[in-house]
């Protein structure tokens, strides 16, 4: 569980998060929502300690990053994935080496041990044979399950996910949410997915926090999205005409 | 004011490096893979440059000494002074700026742009010594590179000098031992580890703190160069001024 508490954060004179507050639980994919430029990015990296808030705290379960030592922070660390907007993988290595990357620099495991849970994670996102390819070498969608693979062969309790979608087709891009979502379930972590996809909103969102120029406006899940009068939600999730002729097929059903 | 905050961040980059050490037996590995790239692959282009620049220096002497009261032997004489003085330490540092400079700062820099320093940031990992700290440590090879390049440049020399006809084999030679002061291999190797710090570090420092896409990168690398270079000049003199005046 991530609670955050009143955070704020500014760029200069520009005051990108005012007051945010909120609870990403445990178990569930919560998705933070929103359109471009209302600080969905910037409220990841505060969460993900790659900014600091300049007020409010984030508390990983009981204990709030701002207070905790260095080491504590690197330890928090050690227990978060995440899966970056591009893959992020590293480019010089494979697809074995980049998802055997977390346990090389934390455990003090056997390359055998390393190499089958390697396999494991790698089976798990149906990626089986991939490994000595490099990521050059791969598709877009196969980078994004690698870099699953990567995030979670540490056994994380917490996972973050940048726009997860971006730039995938809407068979491969469900593919990635499902997994997310089954990951999330069958390990019991906390996941936070920053989308402005409105599939996956339907598709994972059990948990939707939905920021507008960086107060957060709504909270609440993939039903009760497409039911609320809150009128910032509704022009986002209807802003495109699929979703309106959706909506307007469901009105004149139910009149 | 841009000059002073870029100072203050080199120098801020240069304390984080030395902290939070990466795991010894990742980082036994990325040194050898430094040693590959920065060092190894480098000594073609040393030793083809230096045998030849060697040689250029030998036949410019020769063509401009041909007074019969200069002795043959200031062909060698000339040929040592100059490579061992300027050209392995400081010219083939700068050249080195252009070759091995441009990798790290591209590396870096596209490391950067495909967020995979951010990756490493949020693994908890010390990105700047994981990526850094190795090269540092692989350049402190570098004068190893320098005294192939003032072996080879002295080797040209005699090549051309002998084979050329404009001095016998022993001529050349006594050039060579005359007036040899083991203090100017100091120098020369004190000036090359000071390059190679710079080497490893100012193309870091572009390639990591560098913002944008790919257009950038190029221009983080061409930065890099010149940014190199001023300061192996400008630290050359420095030293120079220090221990040879």
């Amino acid at each position: 569980m991530i609670k955050v508490e009143n955070i704020h954060k500014s760029f200069g004179d520009e005051d990108i998060l005012k007051g945010i507050s909120t609870v990403f639980e445990k178990g569930k994919t919560n998705l933070i929502i929103g359109q471009s430029g209302s600080g969905k990015s910037v409220f990841l990296k505060c969460l993900l300690g790659l900014f600091k808030a300049e007020k409010g705290f984030i508390y990983f379960e009981d204990e709030a990053i701002q207070n905790m030592d260095e080491d504590q922070q690197r330890d928090l660390r050690e227990d978060t994935g995440m899966l970056f907007q591009g893959g992020a993988l590293f480019d010089s290595m494979t697809v074995e080496e980049n998802v055997m990357f977390p346990l090389r620099m934390f455990t003090k495991q056997k390359k055998s041990e390393m190499k089958a849970r390697v396999n494991e994670v790698l089976s798990r996102v149906q990626l089986e044979g991939a490994n000595k390819k490099y990521p050059s070498e791969i598709s877009g969608g196969m980078q994004k399950r690698v870099s699953i693979a990567r995030a979670i062969v540490n056994k994380p309790k917490y996972l973050f996910c940048d726009e997860p979608n971006s730039g995938l087709d809407p068979k491969t891009a469900t593919v990635i949410d499902n997994l997310i979502q089954e990951i999330t379930h069958e390990n019991n972590i906390t996941t936070i997915v920053v989308t402005h996809d409105m599939n996956s909103v339907m598709e994972i969102g059990e948990n939707i926090v939905f920021l507008k120029s960086g107060k957060l406006v709504w909270q609440g899940n993939n039903e009760e999205i497409f039911k609320t009068d809150n009128e910032d939600v509704t022009d986002f999730v209807y802003s495109s005409d699929l979703f309106k002729k959706i909506r307007d097929v469901q009105l004149k059903e139910n009149s | 004011m841009r000059y002073l905050r870029d100072i203050g961040s080199y120098f801020l980059m240069i304390k984080r490096i030395f902290s939070s050490f990466t795991k010894g037996s990742v980082l036994k590995e990325l040194v050898f893979k430094e040693i590959e790239d920065l060092i190894i692959s480098s000594l073609g282009i040393v030793v083809f440059i230096s045998f030849f620049v060697g040689g250029v220096i030998a036949i410019q002497t020769a063509l401009n000494v041909n007074n019969p009261i200069i002795p043959k032997s200031l062909i060698g004489f000339a040929t040592r002074q100059s490579i061992v003085l300027e050209f392995a330490p400081t010219f083939m540092s700068i050249i080195m700026a252009g070759k091995v400079g441009s990798l790290i700062t591209s590396s870096i820099g596209s490391m950067r742009v495909t967020e995979q320093i951010d990756a490493l940031e949020v693994m908890g990992i010390n990105s700047l010594n994981y990526l850094v700290f190795p090269k540092i440590v692989a350049l402190s090879l570098y004068p190893l590179v320098i005294g192939i390049s003032m072996f080879m440049g002295i080797f040209g020399g005699w090549v051309a000098g002998v084979y050329g006809g404009f001095s016998s084999s022993t001529d050349f030679i006594a050039g060579l031992q005359d007036d040899f002061q083991v203090f100017h291999l100091v120098y020369a190797f004190i000036k090359t580890f000071v390059f190679a710090f710079i080497l490893a570090t100012v193309p870091s420092w572009q390639g990591y703190y560098m913002k944008g896409g790919a257009l950038e990168v190029g221009k983080a690398s061409t930065n890099s160069f010149v940014w190199t270079s001023v300061l192996i000049i400008l630290a050359n003199y420095i030293i120079t001024q220090l221990l040879l005046s």
